[in-house]
């Protein structure tokens, strides 16, 4: 019973986040956002019984591709309000 | 054993869904390139959500043997492990799409100044 | 406006259907053949704990070569993409923040020490949760540590191109030991099973699952390496 209550809960933080990923204002909050959305996900996984996705969500989807998006992020000032 | 009820598992297939809708939704009404690599990401993550919300079997447990769960019982005891299989392939191959993504995102900022896609119209007719 | 509309309208489509297949979906009770076969003969075969890990690397090894395969086209486009890009001389790279003391210090205590949980989670991929991909990816990410440390530090191309390579190589040519010495290419029972449960057991798989491990962490390594060596526009 707990664990389907958390399970929902964390989806509703799924959609949330993602919401806030497509129709936020600035481009550093949609990215940071994206990157919650694969966390949570990853918990979501460790849920589904697949530890072996949660771990490699957490480390490449949250972790790796968050980073990616700042690098290049960095790298267009001026490029983000376009 | 707390077990899951089959409301949970429609309830994150349906937050899979929705993340690809979400995704798809951004990619086609976003202005900006980056915005456009960032709603891909998300549709990503959807469908890894759904294929392992399909491979979800009620109570029962990961496919990994231990005290727990002896090779006699393998069989009633855990998963499917092949979505599992599938997704963490579909995960690395993802991040791989997405610098790809990003390194043509800076090359076109590099070249043309902008990151527009209305303004990016030579393939346009 | 009208573009929108013909987007909302397409999700809408979109929706429907997803909303079906939904609506339609019982989750399963009992696994299907294929499954079964996977539970019941993983181990018996392979020796392996993590029946995941024996897909992966044995079952479909075929698909986890392309997947390597995929993933290091994308790392060399990346490279070929960004490489004009890439001469930083000293004047552009003053722009750049360095990380600062805690960060640095702090960084030469933790990169040994996550170098270190990547390798364990290769090693260990017959046995526990993870495996080479995993490992991978945490193995990158003490490289890019290192690189918000110091933004100006500089990784040697020839180094990691050195691993990549070679460790690519290995795994193909252990494949093809697998044609001449047990059943077929990437058959991974070329080195005794062991006692099951163990580190060294499950014949060649904690070795190509390491060699997966090293290559990967190599290909993510040299995309941010790659990315962060650009000039800020």
């Amino acid at each position: 019973m707990i664990l389907t209550g958390m399970t929902l809960l964390l989806c509703l933080v799924m959609i949330g986040a993602a919401l806030v990923a497509i129709l936020g204002k600035g481009l550093a909050v949609a990215i940071l956002a994206t990157g919650l959305v694969s966390l949570v996900a990853s918990l979501l996984f460790l849920i589904l019984a697949a530890p072996d996705v949660a771990m490699t969500e957490a480390a490449i989807g949250s972790g790796l591709t968050t980073f990616l998006f700042f690098f290049v992020l960095g790298r267009v000032r001026g490029g983000e309000h376009d | 054993m707390d077990a899951l009820s089959p409301l949970a598992v429609h309830a994150a297939m349906a937050t899979g869904f929705l993340l690809i809708l979400l995704g798809f939704y951004g990619v086609l009404t976003q202005r900006n390139i980056l915005r456009m690599v960032v709603a891909f990401t998300l549709s990503t993550t959807g469908v890894n959500l759904v294929i392992i919300a399909i491979g979800y079997t009620l109570r029962r447990t990961a496919p990994i043997l231990d005290e727990a769960v002896p090779l006699a019982e393998a069989s009633a005891r855990i998963i499917d492990p092949l979505p599992q299989a599938l997704v963490l392939t579909a995960i690395v191959i993802g991040l791989g799409i997405t610098a790809l993504m990003l390194a043509y995102v800076y090359k076109i900022y590099q070249v043309r100044r902008t990151l527009d896609i209305g303004k990016l119209s030579e393939l346009k007719w | 406006m009208i573009k929108r509309l013909l987007a909302l309208l397409l999700i809408g489509g979109l929706g429907g259907v997803f909303l079906l297949l939904w609506l339609d979906f019982t989750p399963p009770t009992e696994l299907n053949e294929v499954a079964r076969y996977y539970a019941e003969q993983s181990a018996p075969d392979l020796g392996t704990v993590n029946i995941t890990t024996a897909i992966i690397v044995t079952y479909r090894g075929l698909d986890t070569l392309g997947e390597v395969t995929v993933l290091f086209l994308s790392a060399a486009v990346v490279g070929m993409v960004l490489v004009r890009g890439r001469r930083r001389t000293a004047a552009t790279a003053e722009g750049l923040v360095s990380g600062g003391e805690l960060l640095a210090s702090g960084s030469r205590l933790l990169v040994p020490l996550i170098l270190l949980l990547g390798v364990y989670i290769f090693v260990n991929g017959h046995l526990t949760p993870g495996g080479g991909f995993q490992g991978g990816a945490i193995l990158a990410s003490a490289v890019l540590l290192m690189l918000l440390a110091d933004p100006t530090r500089r990784f040697s191309h020839r180094l990691i191109t050195l691993v990549e390579s070679s460790t690519g190589l290995s795994y193909v040519l252990l494949g093809v030991v697998g044609i001449v010495l047990a059943g077929g290419f990437l058959d991974t029972r070329i080195l005794p099973l062991g006692e099951f449960g163990t580190l060294f057991s499950a014949g060649a798989i904690p070795l190509i699952y390491s060699l997966i491990g090293l290559k990967v962490g190599a290909e993510f390594a040299s995309m941010l390496a790659n990315l962060s060596e650009t000039e800020a526009l």
